[in-house]
């Protein structure tokens, strides 16, 4: 299971550099979502995996899984959700306004 | 009684805005009124905690009673009360301004989104938790992407997107540190992770280590240090002037985080090492030529001040990347004097903007504007500030930095000359802005735009930070004696990790005593106070934290 968690979130962490890296907005939010995806995993990893086992710290309770990685985990989700929104959001606006969906900046444009 | 005052300068903006937004939503007028007196309030408040926290140890706000570190707590010690003042003078002066040159009229919730600014930049300045400092993060930033668009407009879009898309990732990889450091140390209350990482065995750094280096990365994003410099200056060139002079404290903001996380958490002293350090000098040195020779290079005005901007983050991350004390009080000095001083440059290069019509602030032969002398002079002041120039508070912030780097011949050599090349940029762009314009004969003085309020209220703002920066000056001595006091405390981590962690097991005893007081006790135990709970839950060996550590 380790491997296959560690496996998931380095081809979801290097898909979505790779899609960063893409010259279009499309492509760029599609790789931040990737990423978020892959810090969320990554999170929940952070608690240790830990698989069948209550998330709650009780007395007499020896096995369980740690809760506090899923409490950042909900927050993380929360955020990049509504970050993703905003991006969204305003790239469609740039897209809208200059016609076309390119992330750069050319000289001229640049100098106003 | 002092205590519910720290998490006030959080919760009046987060009231304060949506009142904004749903209440006043159709009246520019009430929410410029709401808008001001949200600001003075701010800056109240913040003069009243600094005097509470020059006097007193740490203090700290335990939100809903929850006992560190399985609570949140927000902590007001100096170096955060200086920054909440800091931040509450620009919000002020910001507002002012954006009222006076008519800039709140050209776009929508202007006023709501610099209530949410102050309200997740104060909450990043006071947290304790590093979570809680990403989520604070967050919230500026959101409010930043709203302030940066605001009025619209096809280059301020695409950088808008730019800014977005650099910042999503910088967040992303504050996770992932946050995830490494969780992992390691099982905590993430920056109290409590300074006590666990000095205690942890060098053996097992590494991760520590990494996670500690990851941080940093996040926090020069926010700061602008070169290699993660390049979303700034398109950003704050194509962002509205006001907005612009606001984003002076945002830089800040990672600069803030760095010292605060490297001197309590990942001291030079302790598992770390001279890690940061070794980091940390080469890449503010990097930062300071490529924002000194930016300014000379730039081809327009806002550029340069924005280049202005990196290189002044590059000058106060050298002082504070030596670790000691007399170099933090003097980059505490410095950071001040700057973040007024280019704040001052934003509203400045704004004002000339709106009045050399056409030619923007292109460094191009343009006739007399509006106002000419009265923006000459207080470009000729700020800039003479900014560059570090007797007899301002630059000279004396370079100064005492430089004293600090006593013996460091070649960081000497860095900061003189960048300090020279910037003062040539300074006066080529005062001398074909200002002086030339009086050689073109041939064209129209260019109209004032007609949607400005009142200029006068606009000039009184730019005027103020000017002001700012004198009394910075004339105040020099009792200032960086504060910021001696200051240093001190950074340095003596001990006073904040028992501010916050101390005290609990005094409170758990009062607990069990007004508990043994209480008549139905055996009854309300399912009830107790999330305080009582906690409190209990440390006072035995607690397995829950530890645990994730020795899986």
């Amino acid at each position: 299971m380790e491997v296959l968690v560690a496996s998931a979130i380095g081809v979801l962490t290097a898909a979505g550099i790779y899609m960063i890296l893409r010259l279009r907005t499309f492509p760029v939010v599609v790789g931040m979502s990737l990423l978020s995806y892959a810090v969320n995993v990554f999170l929940f990893a952070s608690g240790r995996l830990v698989v069948n086992e209550p998330p709650i710290l009780r007395d007499g309770v020896t096995s369980y899984t740690d809760p506090i990685p899923q409490a950042l985990v909900l927050t993380a989700i929360v955020i990049s959700f509504g970050m993703t929104a905003v991006a969204v959001m305003l790239a469609l606006g740039a897209f809208i306004e200059a016609g076309d969906d390119r992330i750069d900046l050319d000289a001229q444009e640049d100098e106003q | 009684m002092m205590e519910h005052w720290i998490i006030a300068p959080v919760v009046l903006p987060a009231i304060l805005a949506p009142l904004i937004v749903l209440w006043m939503r159709y009246d520019l007028v009430t929410q410029r009124v709401a808008s001001v007196i949200g600001m003075l309030a701010l800056l109240t408040l913040a003069i009243a905690l600094l005097v509470s926290a020059s006097g007193n140890p740490p203090e700290v706000y335990r939100l809903g009673g929850w006992e560190p570190p399985y609570g949140i707590v927000l902590v007001l010690d100096r170096l955060s009360a200086l920054m909440l003042l800091l931040n509450a003078i620009l919000g002020l002066v910001v507002v002012l301004y954006a009222i006076g040159s008519g800039w709140d009229r050209r776009g929508w919730h202007f006023h709501s989104l610099m209530q949410f600014q102050m309200m997740g930049i104060n909450g990043a300045f006071l947290t304790g938790d590093a979570f809680n400092l990403f989520v604070f993060f967050e919230v500026l930033l959101i409010a930043s992407y709203g302030l940066m668009i605001h009025s619209g407009g096809k280059a301020r879009l695409k950088s808008g997107v730019q800014y977005v898309v650099y910042n999503l990732a910088g967040s992303t990889l504050f996770l992932f540190a946050l995830g490494t450091i969780y992992a390691v140390a099982g905590t993430l209350s920056m109290a409590d992770l300074a006590t666990k990482v000095a205690q942890m065995p060098a053996g097992d750094s590494a991760l520590i280590r990494v996670g500690a280096v990851l941080l940093l990365l996040v926090f020069a994003v926010k700061a602008a240090l070169v290699p993660l410099q390049f979303w700034l200056p398109a950003t704050y060139s194509n962002a509205p002037g006001p907005v612009a002079a606001l984003f002076a404290i945002m830089t800040k903001v990672g600069v803030y985080a760095i010292v605060r996380v490297y001197t309590l958490i990942f001291p030079i002293t302790g598992t770390t090492d001279t890690l940061i350090h070794d980091i940390l000098v080469p890449a503010a040195c990097v930062t300071l030529v490529v924002g000194m020779v930016g300014v000379f290079g730039a081809r327009d005005m806002g550029r340069a001040v924005t280049y202005a901007v990196i290189g002044s983050i590059g000058t106060m991350v050298l002082a504070f990347s030596q670790f000691t004390q007399g170099a933090t009080s003097a980059g505490l000095y410095y950071m001040v004097h700057s973040t007024l001083a280019a704040a001052a440059l934003f509203l400045i290069a704004d004002l000339v903007r709106e009045r050399r019509g056409r030619w923007g602030l292109a460094l191009r032969d343009a006739p007399l504007m509006h106002n000419h002398g009265l923006l000459a002079a207080l470009f000729f002041v700020a800039a003479i500030a900014m560059a570090g120039m007797p007899p301002l508070s630059g000279f004396l912030g370079k100064l005492m930095i430089l004293d600090a780097l006593r013996g460091h011949w070649w960081l000497w050599a860095a900061i003189l000359i960048t300090s020279l090349i910037s003062i040539v940029g300074y006066a080529r762009i005062g001398s074909q802005v200002f002086w030339r314009s009086y050689a073109v004969k041939d064209e129209e003085t260019p109209e004032l735009r007609e949607d400005v309020t009142a200029p006068a209220l606009a000039f009184t703002a730019t005027g103020g930070l000017v002001a700012a920066l004198v009394a910075v000056t004339v105040m020099a001595g009792p200032v960086s004696t504060w910021m001696q006091g200051t240093a001190a405390q950074l340095f003596a981590p001990a006073q904040y990790i028992d501010a916050v962690m101390g005290g609990a097991e005094a409170r758990a005893q009062e607990a069990a005593r007004i508990g043994a007081q209480d008549h139905g006790h055996a009854e309300v135990i399912d009830h107790m106070a999330p305080a009582d709970r906690a409190a209990e839950g440390a006072s035995q060996p607690q397995t829950g934290h530890d645990a994730p550590a020795s899986h």
